[in-house]
């Protein structure tokens, strides 16, 4: 995780991916890269009889927590601490923060020792802590990766998703010692590995996302891959676990449901390598579970976008979106990209993230991918509507549409409108039609214009075939 | 003799007529008397995903009064389709003959596959063909199962080409990814928009074929205007010409 704030790029999404498009080359391999995962999924996906079903069961499962959500975190608060866990509750991102930060000061850690964390990279934790004198080391490869190069995650599964290996192979050199040149994946993983294994052994505390969380029993569950979460809640005695309030689940048999959607959605793997199951904490040892709402529970009074809390952020809408792909994590300006970004975003900060709605061609794939049936494509189309609702909509679209609509509305002024292209396209000098202002010609002909019309045709077609 | 509403979209209507032709032909052909309602423009589509749903009521509102007195309404395009069935609730929800609009308006291939019981159309058309999954037909209008879904496989758009005596349907490496239209997306997106564009036609190019056909025009107009721009030589055509054309070489 980065000890940068994510900032929102000038001129929103699209100069952001306009920069990035304009390295064909390299948006290319990052169009593939991540639309070979999306075939991973596919594939993945298709080996689980009711795969569909599957994503029901999710989806009612979602619905059903969320409509009742108080009651379930009463629960998994009580059962939690009744196995010897600590429960705090943070209001918002300066809450979690100061909480994490007491924690860990009042135990005397200078060292922590994170795995992969959105909700952490919301709340901007690093920074606040490293401000005040803990060095936090993120163990995900990935975002380790991120972090030394001072920079945010740009996806939510695969944070380095943007980096070429021997971009990384160049880091390493620099900051981890690694010989020049070297790019060989084997090879910097090990290395990594090797640094890694130092910062858990010193590290004083281990912090780790969580990925769901079972009112019934009070456990908390963390799906990694590469072991880092279970190194880091092993080693050092105090384990400190930060959860979005979304993350609950009713019952422990809710969870196979879950766990085989996650991974094989996320990376198209049957299940993640590692599923940890934390109930209470381990012997001699300390469990913090920090449940933030950070804007979650003003998520859920809003009819439309409440659906989107049902996110378990497996990254697929990402993975397939086809403007995601070829416009990178960075261009959304914001720690959760991609589609389901495009719609949180704007919750927290609309003007901030006007752009955002409009980064779609409401194709829909994410919308048939979400393993929990998010209708994310009209999600992003009702943020279109409250865009406009608040004024956010810069006054030239907003006045284009308006006199669009308000031609379109009389049949004479349509058929003028019509005619006078259909004429003057064709006669003006080309100069003229693909100037500045014509932002489909820059890259892209103007269709044909032809001399009639449909209703001129079909007149004339009615004239002769009429019985 | 049924009669159906022929809904003509504004763009088709003013600038690719032939295709409405092809859709009237080919609907005659099959027995169908094809009414073109006069007085319509536009379903108000650029409006309503604009986010500006309120210059986009009184479109709808004219929809509705030209179109509900037909048993049906077809219109050869599947995002039309759509606003109407999907997107026309929250400005007409209630109103007197909503209800038998949304369930009556079909996309062409739609409609000729699930209400006139279409299994093969007798045609001639010897080219090797791409097939362009718009994207509002395959996940809005569901014309297709689509390469995300885990359910059995169907596509009535490629049914119907199929039959078609000595075409070749082209495989491509991404079935069904977006063109990159997306109405003002086009122009909003530009730079996302015309990559998306691009890979689309490469895809095509890559499986040899010589034309990219598709139920919405809109993608094809897209992918047309880079086509031209970059000299290459795909051709676009859509759905209603190739199968109007097939049916009158048979």
């Amino acid at each position: 995780m980065s000890d940068v704030q994510q900032a929102v790029p000038r001129g929103g999404h699209p100069e952001a991916a306009a920069k990035f498009v304009a390295n064909d080359a390299r948006a290319h391999w990052h169009d593939q890269a991540l639309w070979w995962v999306r075939k991973k999924r596919d594939v993945a996906s298709a080996a689980v009889p009711d795969w569909e079903a599957l994503r029901d069961a999710a989806a009612a499962i979602k619905a059903h927590t969320l409509s009742r959500l108080a009651d379930y975190v009463e629960e998994f608060e009580r059962k939690a601490t009744a196995l010897g866990a600590h429960v705090y509750f943070a209001r918002d991102a300066a809450d979690h923060n100061a909480i994490v930060h007491r924690i860990l000061s009042e135990r005397g850690v200078t060292k922590l020792v994170k795995s992969k964390s959105m909700l952490t990279e919301e709340c901007h934790l690093n920074p606040y802590l490293e401000a005040r004198g803990i060095e936090v080391t993120d163990t995900d490869l990935g975002e380790r990766i991120v972090q030394l190069r001072h920079e945010p995650p740009s996806h939510i599964v695969l944070p380095a998703i943007h980096l070429k290996k021997e971009e990384i192979g160049e880091l390493f050199h620099e900051q981890l010692g690694t010989e020049k040149g070297a790019s060989d994946p084997k090879y910097l993983t090990e290395a990594a590995r090797q640094h890694l294994r130092q910062r858990f052994l010193q590290a004083g505390a281990g912090l780790t996302g969580v990925n769901f969380a079972v009112a019934e029993t009070g456990g908390v569950v963390v799906c990694t891959n590469e072991g880092n979460a279970d190194m880091g809640t092993t080693l050092p005695p105090i384990h400190v676990a930060c959860m979005g309030v979304e993350k609950l689940i009713p019952r422990r048999q809710d969870l196979p449901v879950f766990l085989r959607l996650l991974a094989r959605s996320a990376t198209g793997q049957p299940v993640t390598t590692y599923t940890t199951h934390f109930h209470g904490p381990r012997r001699e040892g300390e469990l913090h579970i920090v449940i933030v709402d950070n804007g979650r529970s003003a998520q859920l009074k809003d009819k439309v976008f409440r659906r989107s809390l049902a996110c378990i952020r497996c990254g697929a809408c990402m993975n397939t979106c086809p403007v995601f792909r070829r416009s990178g994590g960075y261009s959304y300006g914001w720690i959760v990209p991609g589609p389901i970004g495009v719609i949180l975003a704007p919750g927290r900060d609309a003007a901030a993230h006007r752009t955002l709605p409009f980064a779609s061609s409401l194709c829909g794939s994410c919308s048939d991918v979400c393993p929990v049936r998010i209708d994310l494509h009209h999600e992003i189309l009702a943020w279109r509507q409250e865009i406009v609702r608040r004024g956010l909509l810069p006054w030239r679209k907003r006045a284009g549409m308006k006199l669009v609509g308000w031609v379109l509305r009389f049949g004479w002024l349509y058929r003028l409108a019509g005619w006078l292209a259909r004429r003057l396209v064709p006669a003006l000098p080309r100069g003229l039609v693909y100037a500045r202002w014509n932002g489909w010609g820059r890259q892209r002909e103007l269709p044909p214009m032809p001399r009639e019309t449909f209703r001129q045709l079909y007149r004339r077609h009615r004239g002769e075939h009429q019985p | 003799m049924l009669t159906v509403g022929l809904f003509i979209p504004c763009y088709i209507e003013q600038i690719y007529p032939n295709v409405g032709l092809a859709t009237l032909r080919l609907l005659e052909g099959h027995g169908v008397r094809a009414e073109y309602v006069e007085g319509q423009t536009c379903c108000g589509q650029p409006m309503a995903n604009s986010g500006c749903a309120a210059d986009a009521a009184p479109l709808a509102q004219k929809f509705l009064r030209l179109f509900r007195g037909y048993e049906y309404v077809v219109a050869p395009s599947g995002s039309c389709v759509s606003m109407v069935r999907n997107h026309y609730e929250p400005l007409l929800a209630g109103q007197p003959g909503f209800d038998h609009l949304k369930r009556s308006t079909f996309e062409l291939c739609e409609f000729l596959v699930d209400v006139l019981k279409v299994a093969k159309i007798e045609g001639r058309f010897p080219h090797k063909v791409g097939l362009h999954q718009s994207c509002h037909g395959l996940r809005e209008l569901r014309l297709a199962a689509g390469s995300e879904r885990r359910i059995p496989p169907f596509d009535k758009v490629r049914l119907l080409l199929q039959e078609l005596e000595g075409i070749e349907l082209v495989e491509l490496t991404r079935p069904d990814e977006c063109c990159g239209f997306g109405g003002t997306f086009a122009v909003n997106e530009e730079a996302v928009s015309c990559m998306m564009g691009r890979d689309r036609v490469a895809d095509h190019e890559r499986a040899g074929a010589e034309i990219i056909t598709a139920i919405d025009m809109s993608c094809l107009m897209h992918m047309d205007g880079l086509i031209r721009r970059d000299r290459k030589r795909l051709r676009i055509m859509h759905v209603a010409e190739v199968l109007a054309e097939a049916e009158a070489a048979a």
